[in-house]
């Protein structure tokens, strides 16, 4: 049966890039290839690409699937597509992989050319501006000049600020959703012991198990937990879980005894079983490294002078983890460039998740906010 | 551009007449970005919206309005002293809490304020009140039981508002409809318009 609106069946494909690239920790790679997949068609004016920035967890694959039997679409399928808010009849939506990534772009699993061996441990960290400076590279061999939109959330969300800074003359407009300037001290924490969970997992083996057949599933698994309460809000786990047992009594053992706990373990299990720790310990990285003004809220208006593109940010009400207050700082350095802005903070429970959901009124700015575009 | 005929109020005019051509303006509480609409229009203004009601939120977002939905009970932190020509507070006085504070942030903030609210002096108003209903009007339409509507006040309360707090009033003009009213405006006036200067 043919899906709604959807995409339909897609395939990624690969941007080898020979070109070095210099990394902010001061590593030189030299060279690099990025996975990414598009969805619709890039006009003639080649002026109506949108950049599609993932998260933590995210990669390249946004919307459709890879065959009729796979069973998730794209991460954010709900919001791309024909007739979506993202629309693929009017937009050529590309979607990218970040560097360091484990779904096909090139990162701690990948080849070392040197060592003809994986990566592992040796792969540099790679940051929100590494990231930026890698899809620039992309969307040049795709001969855009100027994007119609970068747009993400959280995590994807300082890459769209990047853009903007880094990039000016390159992005007109940037849709920063559920985002921040930089991590609090509370995130960094939180990222730290997603991290220790991994590091001291025995079976991480440094970063180097690659070559053989056991992955380091424990630590990942309660990093993803972990985070996973972190991405929700205390109501939204009130509500869908309270305190349902799984069993009509008490069992008095260290078994499952709440929903809760088998709701986190299946999610955990299943996050293990498909993500990189590597990647995962990298990433939380570049959320904590970023931060475009140094710390200072004054500065970042500073940083934001350059900046030529018009902006939509959104936040959620629920969202502790990028607060709407931390969005509000974005706005407020861009109200002292007089840049165009709109802000939304939208009502909606399930947290700092809220930006994957198809809550209306959200998808219902973003579809105006890019029919308004073209 | 096409004015919305439904949208278009009277004070539009008098409140363009009291903003100079380029001006950077912020309203507060813009609501589907009429105003600001047509500011944009015979003025050639730029600026920002702010409102908080989502339906009016993306009206004005659908405008191409720079709409923020902040809660400006809260102030207006986000804003610079003197950063923008003029600050407008339209028929949205009347339902704030925090009234004196968000004049004094209005008068920081701009270098020119345009407050315009429904005078509750008005004599079809204290005609209600004397029958003993509250009163309901075209400029005030809310049942008393869910009226928006927290601080309404008459031209006299808001003169001596302003002159206990030092407000330099530049210009006020009060209407009735679609005409000026200088005859006992605090009586025979509907709606009031005034146009404050900081100091």
């Amino acid at each position: 049966m043919k899906e709604k609106n959807s995409v339909g069946i897609v395939k990624s494909k690969k941007f080898v890039c020979k070109n070095p690239l210099k990394l902010n920790s001061g590593f030189l790679l030299k060279e690099f290839e990025l996975a990414y997949e598009t969805y619709g068609k890039l006009n003639l004016k080649r002026d109506n690409a949108v950049l599609v920035c993932h998260a933590l967890s995210g990669d390249h694959h946004l919307a459709g699937r890879y065959s009729s039997s796979d069973k998730h679409p794209g991460w954010w399928d709900s919001l791309i597509g024909p007739n979506k808010p993202l629309d693929t009849n009017k937009f050529f939506v590309i979607g990218v992989n970040n560097l360091g990534g484990s779904h096909g772009s090139t990162g701690p699993k990948s080849i070392n050319a040197k060592t003809k061996k994986p990566w592992g441990s040796d792969f540099p960290i790679a940051t929100v501006e590494d990231w930026v400076n890698s899809h620039e590279a992309l969307i040049t061999s795709l001969n855009i000049s100027k994007l119609a939109a970068v747009i993400g959330g959280s995590l994807g969300g300082m890459q769209a600020i990047q853009w903007a800074i880094k990039f000016p003359k390159r992005i007109k407009h940037a849709v920063v959703i559920a985002a921040a300037p930089n991590l609090t001290a509370q995130n960094i924490a939180f990222n730290e012991v997603a991290r220790q969970s991994i590091i001291t997992d025995p079976d991480f083996n440094k970063g180097n198990y690659y070559e053989g057949e056991i992955r380091p599933r424990r630590g990942l698994r309660i990093a993803r937990m972990l985070g996973h309460i972190t991405y929700l809000s205390d109501d939204v786990m009130g509500s869908k879980f309270g305190r349902k047992l799984k069993y009509k009594d008490y069992q008095y053992n260290f078994n499952t005894e709440f929903e809760i706990e088998s709701y986190l373990n299946y999610q955990g299990d299943k996050f293990a079983k498909e993500f990189d720790a590597n990647t995962y310990i990298r990433m939380t990285k570049a959320l904590d490294y970023y931060d475009p003004a140094n710390g200072s809220k004054r500065n970042l208006s500073k940083v934001f002078k350059k900046i030529k593109s018009k902006f939509l940010v959104v936040s959620f009400t629920s969202d502790w983890r990028f607060s709407p207050n931390r969005s509000k700082e974005i706005v407020k350095a861009l109200l002292d460039n007089n840049i165009d802005v709109k802000y939304a903070e939208i009502t909606a429970a399930s947290g700092h998740d809220a930006f994957l959901m198809e809550e209306p009124r959200y998808h219902a700015i973003l579809q105006s906010y890019f029919n308004k575009m073209l | 551009m096409k004015l919305d005929k439904n949208n278009y109020r009277y004070d539009f005019p008098i409140i363009a007449n009291w903003v100079n051509t380029n001006s950077k303006v912020l309203d507060l509480g813009c609501g589907d970005g009429e105003l600001l609409n047509y500011l944009k229009k015979e003025r050639n203004i730029t600026g920002y919206g702010i409102e908080k009601d989502p339906d009016n939120w993306l009206k004005s977002l659908k405008k191409g309005i720079n709409v923020l939905q902040v809660d400006i009970e809260a102030g207006l932190p986000e804003f610079e002293d003197n950063s923008f020509d003029v600050v407008i507070l339209s028929k949205t006085i009347q339902s704030m809490h925090n009234t004196e504070e968000i004049l004094d942030e209005m008068l920081r903030v701009g270098k020119q304020v345009i407050v315009t609210f429904p005078n509750f002096g008005y004599w079809r108003d204290r005609i209600q009140s004397i029958q003993g209903v509250m009163p309901k009007s075209k400029e005030l339409p809310y049942s008393w039981f869910n009226t928006p509507n927290v601080h309404l006040c008459t031209i006299k309360d808001f003169d001596d508002l302003c002159k206990s707090n030092k407000y330099k009033i530049v210009d006020r003009l009060v209407l009735t409809d679609n005409k000026s009213v200088t005859f006992f405006p605090n009586l025979l006036g509907a709606l009031a318009l005034y146009n404050l200067v900081n100091h």
